[in-house]
């Protein structure tokens, strides 16, 4: 055994797993978890925590896996997470924990992703649930939207004794897990839907179908409840602005992944139809655009990816942008469309590209794309998918007054505690910051969970 | 669950339910709809608000079949339910939102065409419980497939019916009673609203900016979650790009790109047909076949 490299984790082979919504990657086993666990350090003042937007104990959790304690190993990263199983498969380790990781400074950190989702595999596969029994206290809390953000409050909450009912707009609970991110990579059963479960048996209410905003609006909840987390994402879709985004065979990504990740549009059981296409453009570079991407690959479609910045500044994790690769998706960099073309029918037959090259850094630290000029160029393509990114849904924003967003639509919260501009109504994830990643918006849950807490103590 | 108190076949392929929706029952508004999904494996499909009952917590839904969807739903009766229901999703109609004196001064003429007549019903209602009387179109393919006569008398201030094949009542377009009742009767009207098939609209909308006549317009486009996530409702108004769930549905008539929306309409033509009829013929289908797709669900 080499110390300075990870324990490999066995996947689907990628010729076989672009035909299929089987999970890619199949996680590490109890000999393989124990060998990787042995790797590491642990650390007296251990930077990996500190990297963990939710600061789960990562060196005690892997400590008990070494001694094959895995109850108790879950039982520590549940004291942190709600969606352990969740986390440990769509989490950027690389930027977050195994970032900080001592191992990494010489050869390759830890596998801490790969150790938590073996960990909350093994809970669930044995039945070990987190075990809770707090009093409750009498006060009620509202939570909107039932994605990371809120399940993550929720779970708080109700730990704290707190009586939770989280509101969901859509027909199923999960969010962004739901809709948003694909099966092969998180699947909604056996794992989205579990971990939902447990964060049910902490006593959490879920509503489905309830749209706050239409259905009831944040100041009816407010005299319902004693405090309100808002947690509803970023919904809402952007577009490039030109020609031809209307045309039939172009989608956001959005549409794409919602027909066929929440609608399973994959099977033929259900009556939600997707168009895969044949030749799919798909323009963007993160973690949504190769999801988009593997999905019409599974569906049958020959995909590139077009993006205008360079394989370095792909905003995707490095293991989406890798499995991508394996699968055969071809990515054409430095590259923006221009126009969308579209045959007699009004159906997409081509894109007008044009060539980039990077000039000077932006305000995001990376450096621009520029335009080369005269090097258009004509792809041929029916389906063209736009994963540009998202911004925050309005609906809640604008039905309720006072409370304030900034120029992006986003809702203004303090970091700390997630408190807005309204008295008792808390706010955190995608809704707060715009699109960002699941781990960050569940740090933003737990923040707005304490905020809620403090403030309900207080009054 | 919600429960479908009860399920009545209108004429021919229409359909009308009373479903409990006490929710959407309290806040719901002329001019929004609902989104319906029959069980595990239906699609979302969106449908207009016919009319609700407050104090009982009913939604009335009436709907066309148009698709193996929709063909699912009319085999539901009373006692069964959905598995989802939600909403109101959309804006409501502007006028709601004018102060009533404003609007009392105010000449409104509806035209409705099909199934389209059932989310005009409850704007008449609406207006009418105010003491507003607004004059109605509604217009039919024919006779037998009319629906919503009674009930739209009884709110209507003048009601014109016209049928395509002269079966009933006036004959022809009603893009022809538009022009009767300002051209020949000398009426005066401050705001046209329009709904019904997307090329009746379309038609609607050409004639009355010829009379400068502001025109509203409720749209259907192809939707996924009617919250604003998917996209898939774009329509360019005034052109800019709008989602008809959050934005719309109803909209300026006189800046809607027509074309456009009908084209996008198309989208699903043939596989929702294949769809329909492989719900319909079972194994025995042999697929391919085009569908009239002139219909009321969005």
């Amino acid at each position: 055994m080499d110390v300075l490299k990870k324990v490999p984790v066995r996947e689907q082979e990628p010729k076989e797993r672009a035909r299929n919504f089987e999970e890619v990657c199949y996680g590490y086993n109890e000999a393989e978890a124990t060998e990787e666990a042995g790797r590491c350090l642990n650390c007296k003042n251990a930077k990996c925590i500190e990297g963990c937007p939710v600061a789960i104990n990562i060196p005690a959790f892997i400590h008990e896996v070494k001694e094959g304690n895995m109850e108790e190993a879950s039982r520590i990263i549940s004291e942190a997470s709600a969606l352990p199983a969740v986390c440990g498969r769509v989490c950027p380790q690389e930027s977050q924990c195994e970032g900080r990781c001592i191992r990494g400074i010489k050869g390759e950190p830890v596998s801490i992703g790969k150790l938590e989702r073996f960990v909350a595999d093994y809970a669930r596969e044995h039945g070990i649930k987190p075990k809770v029994n707090v009093p409750k206290n009498g006060k009620k809390v509202a939570v909107i939207g039932s994605g990371p953000a809120g399940l993550t409050c929720a779970g708080d909450l109700a730990k704290m004794g707190y009586e939770v009912t989280v509101f969901e707009a859509l027909h199923e609970p999960g969010g962004v897990l739901v809709y948003g991110i694909p099966e092969f990579r998180l699947p909604k059963q056996a794992v989205v839907a579990k971990e939902i479960e447990n964060v049910k048996a902490l006593g959490v209410r879920i509503e489905t179908n309830v749209i706050i905003g239409r259905s009831v609006t944040v100041d009816e909840l407010k005299e319902q409840y004693d405090a309100i987390f808002i947690g509803s994402g970023a919904g809402l879709p952007r577009f490039m602005g030109i020609p031809g985004e209307n045309l039939n065979g172009v989608y956001s990504a959005n549409e794409y992944l919602t027909r066929s990740n929440l609608m399973k549009a994959f099977d033929e059981n259900y009556d939600t139809p997707i168009n895969p296409g044949k030749k799919v453009a798909v323009v963007g570079g993160g973690n949504v655009a190769m999801d988009a991407a593997r999905t019409a690959l599974r569906l049958g479609a020959e995909v590139t990816i077009v993006y205008r910045r360079s394989e370095e500044e792909l905003p995707a994790r490095v293991e989406e942008v890798h499995h991508a690769k394996e699968e055969g998706i071809q990515f054409m960099l430095l590259t923006n469309p221009t126009e969308i073309l579209a045959d007699e029918n009004n159906q997409v037959r081509g894109m007008t590209c044009i060539r980039m090259e990077l000039g000077e850094p932006d305000e995001s630290g990376r450096r621009s794309p520029v335009e080369i000029p005269g090097s258009e160029f004509e792809l041929s393509v029916d389906t063209v998918i736009m994963a540009l990114g998202t911004s925050p849904n309005p609906l809640i924003s604008s039905t309720t007054e006072g409370l304030t967003v900034n120029r992006r639509g986003c809702i203004v919260a303090d970091e700390e505690f997630g408190q807005t501009a309204l008295k008792g109504v808390f706010a955190g994830g995608d809704a707060v910051t715009g699109a960002a990643t699941v781990i960050l918006a569940m740090g933003a849950g737990k923040a707005a969970a304490k905020g809620i807490d403090r403030y309900l103590s207080e009054n | 669950m919600y429960r479908i108190m009860k399920a009545e076949n209108l004429v021919e392929s229409i359909y009308l339910m009373e479903v409990e929706a006490p929710l959407i029952a309290k806040s719901c508004k002329p001019g929004q709809f609902v989104i319906a999904k029959i069980d595990e494996r239906g699609e979302r499909i969106p449908l207009t608000i016919c009319d609700y009952n407050r104090e009982k917590g009913l939604i009335t839904i009436v709907f066309q079949v148009v698709g193996a969807s929709t063909y699912r739903m009319a085999g539901l009766k009373a006692g069964d339910a959905f598995r989802d229901f939600t909403g109101p999703l959309g804006q409501p109609s502007e006028f709601t939102a004018e102060p009533l004196e404003e609007l009392k001064k105010k000449k409104l003429l509806f035209v409705a065409g099909g199934v389209g007549t059932a989310p005009v019903y409850p704007q008449v209602k609406w207006l009418k419980e105010r003491g507003i009387e607004a004059d109605v179109i509604v217009g039919a393919k024919t006779k037998d497939i009319l629906i919503l006569e009674e009930q739209m008398k009884e709110v209507a201030g003048n009601l014109y019916v016209t049928t395509d094949d002269g079966s009933y009542q006036r004959k022809g377009m009603v893009t022809e009673v538009i022009k009767d009742l300002i051209e020949n009767e000398g009426r005066h009207y401050d705001v046209c609203i329009a709904i019904g098939p997307m090329i009746m609209m379309k038609f609607v909308c050409l004639l009355t900016k010829g009379y400068d006549l502001k025109t509203i317009v409720s749209l259907n486009p192809i939707m996924v979650d009617g919250t604003g996530m998917c996209g898939a409702c774009r329509v360019s108004v005034g052109g800019k790009t709008k989602f008809a769930c959050v934005d719309g549905p109803e909209f300026d008539g006189h800046l809607v790109d027509f074309d456009g929306a009908m084209k996008r309409q198309q989208l699903y033509k043939t596989e929702e047909g294949r769809a329909y009829l492989k719900a319909k013929e079972g194994d025995t289908h042999s697929g391919g076949c085009e569908l009239d797709q002139k219909g009321g669900d969005r």
